[in-house]
């Protein structure tokens, strides 16, 4: 089977300062993968170097064998790849459904639709005409995954979904995860929360200084491994 | 007592003009936080446009004009989303510097480019016998059919504009690249596409309100900058951002200018402009400040 996302040395600078090493990172279809790292480890500019929001070298990226660098954020996910990006950053003016909506603007074909969406999360279509940042953390995390899912994509990011949440909400949150792969979808889930990220994933990466220092399957790296790859130490 | 009234009509109509003036410069702002300072430049050109195509069809009378008016409309959408992706998209970024000198030089570019084509003689488009009609309320009050008709435009415009905004998938694009380009894009959206068609749409509203200009009153190759200085009074007053608002904003200017006309002719544009300081002052996010 070939990978759905394949990258391949990519490396990615802020003007003359190189932030990404040549990683190279698989995820396969249906796959969950979780992506570690410190704080600067260059988990976030690999995402966004996986979306389009930073251009990647020529062939560095390839999304359904398709090379996807240098292509524009909506063409992207035009092809099939939507995030859920760290801080949620719903839009202020919008409802919660308008927030929804707004995701499903690429009109890709599938299984998600609004009812789709209030079926997973069914809070959200009690609270569908309210400002989507009037929310709780935990329910604007809700309408972040079910934007991001309204455009039908082949590989979701979740991009810190835990990130200011109570634990029980992370649970709510992450209890929600395994139906979304239920239809192949893949998942690529960024976490600082080692335990969570490993309970979740088939697969994780743990990231250091811009490059890959660990990967293999979740189940099988030891903690003294992890820690090593994670602070080097 | 009833010149009072009639001058506080004659005030909210001529503010109805002003609000026309004010919406392409609030889309602007609301979409791109793009200041426009060529805004009133485009509005003369749009007009002399008019004026141009009239003369070279040889047309007369309100029927024509109106014609001509709405054969204005496709072009100007083209003419202003092609401007937004030649041009200023590559201006657009957290230092708002570069839109500010670009539309500055075009404003420049624009006034001089008239002058040289149409000298700076006044000129005016043809109306026929409609500037000379008024529609009588009453015994003391009458309004004219033309400023009347301007200010009912100028409701529907505004009331289409809230409704775009708030109902459609265009408005909901324009207001989620408004909040966060970046977040945007991730959803699928073509941040320079949809800015593309916000000036498109901008532009279509300059064309409207520098025909109906052009119908009301004389026009002159160097008229852009009092009029852009009118439309910035207007949106800041009501609330940057807000249609209803720089409707409101609009209203209010007009119908002080016209107050201040009535106490002494020199003063009517100054008491707009006192107007403008103390709300400055006073409220500085204006009375409605982004409601959408």
């Amino acid at each position: 089977m070939s990978a759905l996302l394949e990258t391949h040395g990519l490396t990615a600078h802020y003007g003359d300062f190189q932030v990404l090493f040549g990683v190279d990172f698989v995820v396969e279809p249906g796959e969950v993968v979780a992506l570690i790292g410190a704080n600067g480890a260059g988990k976030s500019t690999f995402l966004k170097s996986v979306t389009g929001l930073l251009k990647a070298p020529r062939d560095s990226v390839r999304f359904g064998g398709e090379t996807i660098s240098g292509l524009a954020p909506d063409k992207i996910v035009r092809g099939g790849i939507a995030m859920v990006p760290e801080g949620r950053r719903l839009f202020p003016s919008l409802s919660v459904e308008e927030n929804l909506m707004i995701g499903g603007f690429t009109r890709r074909a599938g299984a998600w639709n609004l009812n789709a969406v209030y079926k997973l999360f069914p809070i959200l279509r009690e609270r569908r005409h309210t400002p989507g940042t009037a929310l709780s953390g935990g329910q604007q995390q809700m309408v972040a995954i079910g934007r991001a899912l309204m455009s039908n994509p082949q590989l979701l990011i979740c991009d810190e979904l835990s990130l200011g949440l109570s634990p029980i909400v992370v649970k709510e949150i992450y209890d929600a995860l395994p139906s979304l792969t239920q239809d192949g979808l893949s998942l690529i889930v960024v976490e600082q929360d080692v335990a969570t990220a490993r309970a979740v994933s088939q697969r994780l990466y743990c990231m250091q200084e811009g490059r890959v220092s660990l990967t293999g399957r979740s189940q099988d790296v030891t903690h003294e491994q992890i820690s090593k790859a994670y602070f080097g130490i | 007592m009833w010149s009072w009234i009639d001058t506080l009509v004659q005030g909210l109509m001529l503010g109805g003009l002003y609000a026309l003036f004010a919406m392409g410069q609030s889309l602007m702002f609301g979409v791109m936080r793009l200041t426009n300072t060529a805004h009133g430049d485009f509005l003369i050109l749009a007009a002399f446009a008019g004026f141009s195509l009239l003369s070279a069809f040889g047309l007369h009378g309100v029927c024509a004009t109106a014609a001509i008016q709405l054969a204005l409309l496709p072009l100007a959408f083209v003419f202003g989303y092609g401007l937004q992706r030649l041009v200023l998209n590559g201006t657009l970024g957290k230092d708002p510097l570069p839109s500010l000198v670009v539309s500055f030089g075009l404003s420049i570019v624009i006034q001089n480019m008239l002058t040289e084509v149409f000298t700076s003689d006044p000129r005016a488009l043809d109306t026929g016998e409609l500037n000379m009609q008024s529609l009588t309320l009453g015994d003391h009050l009458s309004v004219g059919i033309l400023p009347l008709s301007i200010f009912i435009i100028a409701i529907l415009v505004v009331a289409a504009m809230q409704w775009l905004f708030g109902r459609t998938a265009l408005g909901r694009a324009f207001r989620a690249t408004s909040d966060d380009k970046e977040a945007a894009q991730l959803m699928g959206l073509d941040a320079r596409h949809v800015y593309g068609l916000a000036t498109g749409l901008a532009f279509v509203l300059v064309a409207v309100a520098g025909t109906l200009q052009g119908m009301r009153t004389t026009f002159s190759p160097t008229d852009g900058p009092a009029i852009l200085l009118l439309a910035f009074e207007s949106v800041i007053i009501g609330g940057l951002g807000s249609f209803w608002g720089a409707f409101a904003g609009a209203l209010i200017l007009g119908t002080t200018q016209s107050i201040g006309f009535r106490l002494d002719p020199g003063w009517g544009v100054w008491f707009g402009h006192i107007v403008f300081l103390l709300m400055l002052a006073l409220r500085p996010q204006g009375l409605f400040p982004k409601t959408r």
